[in-house]
């Protein structure tokens, strides 16, 4: 599998993570997401707990996070799983890092909508700001992968920064994001075209045109 | 009870049947690879795919799918045979042309069914994928590109073997089955995955590239490395053993076997004693058979009536019966099988015996165990006890904490509370309606009494709960055929026989026998050929037929696989040899008129099957206090052959003392 991350040397992350534990503040959490579900059902905790032990990884590492072994460990302890149960499911989501990721992971949409739409602009703008993919800049601000249709093709080209979308990318624009993460700054997230709120249709709505002057929608906002 | 038709055939199965068993049932043979009988539904290689009216127009997974009352299924329609070499063709894209250099090639599933279901040739002209093999311990061989992912072994770690080491990880095409973190799959079930898996992705490591399926000779056989009797087929070529395979029984191994079973057999080969040796000024020196039997004879001659035999943990009733009788003519009855010093009271075999015989468990819905480490004791009972709490069986557990591969409520190390049950344990008891007690091997020595004691409360209408484990294939005829001293083995000791043969007896303390001249009959060079006077090379159970009684009393034959090594000879004829020699010559000049004897002395032995003894449990003392000490200190290594075994001691190295093995560099 020539794209599998390459999982870091063992004896190093344990020696790092080995004794990971809930801050406690995310033991408080934990908690509740434990509450969400019948006591024989703890394999239910298995993705938010491991989301929730990466964002903690993410925090102390002033990264993105990413899912050591030890931590992965921890977790399945937690649950009280198998190893292999929890980590079967921290290698099947994508959203889990199994390797250590940049302070922001740019995740660049390549499937045939965003393509068709100028992905192609969108990675050539990440690579002028020196992202490669697949690896951390220097600086350790930004890793950058390929991924799979992430659900925004009406809003096309997007990528996906930490927890944020942005959309209806071209180069300058991405330029311009990344050069705002740099500085520290927090760009708006969600399209990036002046004027369009949501994916709503270029040149103003084609129906629901009655919802243009007044709102009938049951929601103050639409 | 639905009813359906399968092509054009009426068929009735049970409510809970699926689509797929409805097929077998009207003798439709249906293609799988996901599927297993034993083993949850996966549902994920679809090659079970057949046609369903009513329902949707496709193909659907037979497997997965309950049968219907008034379903109408075909298996012989053009879109079957269209989906199944379509599935095939899949199937084959990523799997490698490699079978001319595969251990499984001509025992594979994939290789069977893509000739008599595929298509013949492949669209597929892209590169293949190409998986990393993963490490998995000591007996399972891996070559993952090989892999269809099917689970198998997955789920039989998970529900069979409870050792959840094997996984999934990763997705979709990236799909891989591992250990976790590649460490050793740690069950002593392990092997069974091998022969679960469908194509050449598991193979058995330790014969790797030795032998092609097509060149064995099978041979039916009984496993003698614990006293369950797992039903074996023995696979040679030429004169040697090459595998061991589970042949499937209901009532003992379904289709299961533990490593120990299948892969000792490599010792079958080495530490032989192939030539008969006598002790000459202190050392032992080759002789011919005639040097050898002039010096017992010799021995017999000064010793009179002061003779002994101690059987050993392997040996078949027919060369116990044998020395029995041997040993009778001389004018003794010296004999005893329970080498270590266990001294049980056997007036009564049934409360000896695994009385609620080995099926039955699986319905048991309270469990107490006392003193038993089953996983090492008897593996595939234990698997049984694993279904039972699949069932909602409630399993207590008195000795030392150890991991049995289910939940257990731990009592406490101590045979005290046999008396004082506590009130939540007992209660549940009472409840129960199929309550069983299992009392091991450690607990034999003191809880005996106090178990038997307990008994009533696991008596019902129709159900005997009271069971005991024994580990020597041997114990269960030895103690049919009066291989028991009131005191046990230090009763022999006491008695300070002057003769002694040892019938591959190497667990025994031989320095309480060092007045003694002492012949050795038995085929490795372990412990007790090290303290024999004379050793009368002899043949491992795979060289010899014979009959062998397990622990709940079945009695089973054993045939003969290939022939003793070099001089050695088959047991009974030693001893009919010998008989002669000693001038008390035994009446019997063939096995069949050695297997008439024994039967005419004890009629059970004579036919295969259950054995039911007679519950009249003898009245013992019931005080009992004290800890449990677990006898098998390790699994891998609890007898001669498995100690001579190469495997074994890999095996023991790395599952039980941990040690960590580099993975070799093919």
């Amino acid at each position: 599998m020539a794209d599998a991350p390459q999982i870091p040397d063992e004896a190093e992350t344990r020696a790092r993570w080995g004794n990971f534990a809930w801050t406690a503040e995310n033991a408080e959490k934990a908690r509740e997401i434990a509450s969400r579900y019948p006591e024989n059902r703890r394999l239910s905790c298995s993705i938010p707990f491991l989301d929730l032990a990466q964002r903690q990884v993410g925090a102390e590492t002033n990264t993105q996070g990413w899912l050591p072994i030890p931590v992965i460990e921890f977790v399945a302890r937690e649950i009280g799983a198998p190893y292999i149960r929890i980590f079967e499911v921290a290698t099947f989501y994508t959203m889990f890092n199994l390797a250590p990721v940049g302070r922001y992971h740019v995740q660049v949409c390549g499937t045939t909508p965003c393509m068709l739409r100028g992905s192609d602009d969108v990675m050539a703008a990440c690579k002028s700001r020196g992202l490669h993919k697949g690896g951390t800049t220097a600086d350790g601000m930004f890793t950058l992968t390929e991924v799979e249709c992430l659900g925004n093709c009406a809003s096309a080209p997007m990528v996906q920064i930490n927890d944020d979308n942005y959309e209806d990318l071209d180069f300058d624009r991405t330029v311009a994001i990344l050069d705002a993460l740099a500085k520290g700054e927090k760009p708006k997230a969600g399209s990036q075209e002046p004027g369009r709120h949501t994916v709503e249709a270029y040149g103003g709505p084609t129906n629901l045109t009655a919802m243009v002057s007044e709102n009938h929608d049951f929601r103050g906002e639409w | 009870m639905p009813k359906l038709t399968v092509d054009g055939i009426e068929v009735e199965v049970p409510a809970g049947a699926t689509v797929l068993q409805a097929c077998e049932a009207a003798g439709k043979e249906i293609p799988r690879f996901c599927y297993h009988e034993r083993l949850s539904i996966a549902g994920n290689c679809r090659m079970c795919l057949v046609e369903v009216k009513p329902g949707p127009p496709k193909p659907q997974a037979s497997c997965a799918l309950p049968a219907g009352d008034g379903q109408e299924i075909r298996t012989d329609s053009p879109m079957v045979k269209a989906a199944r070499e379509g599935v095939m063709e899949f199937l084959l894209i990523n799997h490698p042309l490699d079978c001319p250099i595969c251990d499984q090639g001509g025992e594979c599933d994939l290789q069977d069914q893509s000739v008599a279901y595929g298509k013949g040739h492949s669209r597929y002209t892209e590169n293949k994928r190409a998986v990393t093999e993963k490490y998995m311990g000591p007996i399972i061989k891996t070559i993952m590109t090989r892999c269809i992912q099917c689970t198998r072994c997955v789920r039989f770690g998970e529900e069979v073997a409870g050792v959840e080491d094997i996984g999934a990880i990763y997705r979709g095409e990236n799909m891989q089955i591992t250990t976790y973190l590649e460490k050793a799959f740690k069950s002593e079930l392990s092997g069974n995955t091998v022969d679960l898996c469908p194509v050449g992705a598991l193979t058995h490591k330790p014969v790797a590239f030795e032998y092609r399926p097509w060149e064995l000779r099978k041979h039916l056989s009984i496993d003698v490395m614990d006293a369950v009797g797992t039903n074996i087929r023995l696979d040679s070529r030429g004169r040697q053993v090459m595998r061991v395979l589970p042949r499937i029984n209901e009532d003992v191994n379904e289709e299961w076997a533990h490593d120990k079973t299948r892969y000792h057999v490599d010792a079958l080969v080495r530490r032989r004693l192939d030539k008969p040796f006598v002790r000459v000024k202190g050392k032992l020196v080759e002789a011919s058979w005639d040097e050898a039997f002039d010096a017992v004879a010799k021995a017999a001659k000064k010793a009179r009536s002061s003779v002994a035999a101690i059987a050993g943990d392997l040996l078949d009733c027919e060369t116990m019966f044998a020395a029995k009788k041997l040993v009778q003519s001389l004018g003794s009855n010296l004999l005893e099988g329970r080498q270590t010093g266990m001294a049980y009271d056997v007036t009564n075999l049934g409360s000896v015996a695994f009385n609620t015989t080995i099926a039955e468990i699986e319905n048991a819905d309270a469990i107490l165990l006392v003193g038993t480490n089953l996983r090492w004791e008897a593996p595939l009972i234990n698997t049984r006890v694993r279904k039972a709490i699949k069932k909602g069986a409630k399993v207590f557990a008195i000795g030392p904490e150890i991991d049995l591969t289910y939940k257990v409520q731990w009592l406490g190390n101590d045979l005290g509370l046999l008396g004082k049950m506590p009130s939540e344990v007992s209660e549940v008891i009472e409840a129960a309606k199929a309550p069983v007690l299992i009392l091991g091997p450690g607990a034999l020595k003191d809880g005996h009494g106090p178990a038997l004691a307990v008994a009533g409360s696991f008596m019902r209408d129709g159900w005997n709960g009271f069971n005991v484990v024994h580990t020597a294939a041997a114990r269960m005829g030895g103690l049919m055929l009066g291989y028991a001293q009131k005191g046990g083995i230090a009763d022999v000791i006491t008695a300070d026989p002057k003769l002694t043969f040892f019938l591959g007896a190497d667990e025994v303390d031989f320095s309480a026998f060092a007045g003694s001249f002492k012949v050795y009959i038995g085929h490795h060079g372990d412990k007790g050929a090290h303290h024999a006077d004379v050793i009368l090379p002899a043949a491992a159970y795979s060289e010899k037929p014979g009959t062998y009684v397990n622990l709940e009393g079945r009695v089973q034959r054993a045939d003969r696989a290939v022939f003793a090594p070099g001089d050695a000879r088959e047991d009974w004829t030693i001893l009919r040899a010998l008989s002669d020699k000693l001038g008390k010559a035994l009446l019997f000049d063939s096995f069949e008129q050695l297997r008439a004897a024994m039967a005419a002395e004890v009629p059970e032995l004579g036919q295969e099957g259950l054995v039911r003894y007679a519950w009249a449990p003898p009245k013992l003392p019931a005080k009992a206090k004290g800890p449990v000490n677990y006898p098998i200190a390790d699994f891998y290594l609890t007898n001669a052959i498995c100690r001579a075994s190469e495997t074994m001691q890999r095996c023991s190295a790395e599952l039980v003392h941990g040690e960590e093995f580099a993975e070799a560099a093919e």
